[in-house]
């Protein structure tokens, strides 16, 4: 399969956390993923997006960019943000750290984003903005039939 | 709000069939101004209709345990399907609140209520 791409751009509003992830869910869909990969994905890019809002942006409206490309059977998904960057990356990942816990944040967005895809990238430098690009292969066994 | 329901000491919240950050927030409203206005001993969380939750529905969940348990009360998720239950065994909030696959029948709910104090 030939490489397929996409962007969005959207403004940081939570009344687009669910536009996202339906979204990056309907580009995956020429994969034929199963439900639950279309599950994983959505969560993923759910988790994603909220750190974007919460943390990035601290409720300002700014801009948020997903890009999704297609190689052969894996998806990559780079959500981006321009916001106030993370400054101990190790630490934010770690499972049950979270900065907002009076905003009752659980502190599993990074965790879940890991559990739910393959692979998981988070750069970011303070004051200038965070990406965090993920990869899932999509194998229904089926689909890899049909793609050889 | 439609989704919830008092009953006794008992607050019933219907959740919807997403839960992110979006709504999580409404949902805690809600719940926490229920939780001052009425004596509540018991939150009975029902998954029956949702399909999709992230980790803002977990602190959701876990922010109103912490109320209930400082109330001497507990916390229970019914109608959990296989994603739900992966999502809250995940975040280890599962060995604090009953999950279960039923609803409780009323009759069960005054029971039980005095369990957990």
């Amino acid at each position: 399969m030939q490489r397929n791409e996409m962007k969005l751009e959207f403004d940081s509003r939570s009344c687009n956390e669910g536009f996202a992830r339906v979204a990056v869910a309907a580009f995956m869909t020429q994969l034929n993923p199963t439900l639950e990969e279309v599950a994983d994905v959505k969560t993923a890019v759910s988790e994603a997006v909220t750190n974007a809002i919460i943390h990035a942006y601290e409720g300002d409206v700014r801009k948020i960019e997903i890009e999704s490309w297609i190689e052969g059977d894996l998806l990559t998904v780079a959500v981006r943000d321009t916001g106030r960057g993370i400054a101990d990356i190790k630490r934010a990942m770690e499972p049950m750290f979270t900065t907002k816990a009076e905003c009752d944040r659980a502190g599993m967005g990074f965790a879940f984003m890991e559990a739910f895809m393959d692979s998981l990238r988070v750069e970011s430098e303070p004051g200038r903005g965070t990406c965090v690009t993920m990869t899932k292969h999509i194998t229904r066994e089926q689909n890899k039939y049909e793609r050889q | 709000m439609e989704c919830f329901d008092v009953r006794g000491t008992t607050l019933f919240v219907k959740l919807p069939p997403e839960i992110d950050h979006h709504n999580a927030e409404e949902l805690r409203k809600e719940a926490d101004r229920l939780l001052k206005k009425r004596l509540i001993r018991r939150m009975v969380f029902d998954f029956e209709k949702t399909v999709f939750m992230d980790s803002s529905g977990i602190g959701m969940i876990m922010g109103r345990y912490k109320i209930m348990r400082f109330m001497g009360g507990d916390v229970t998720a019914v109608h959990v399907n296989d994603r739900m239950r992966r999502i809250l065994k995940m975040s280890g909030i599962c060995k604090l609140i009953d999950i279960c696959d039923e609803a409780p029948g009323a009759q069960d709910t005054e029971l039980s209520g005095s369990r957990g104090r």
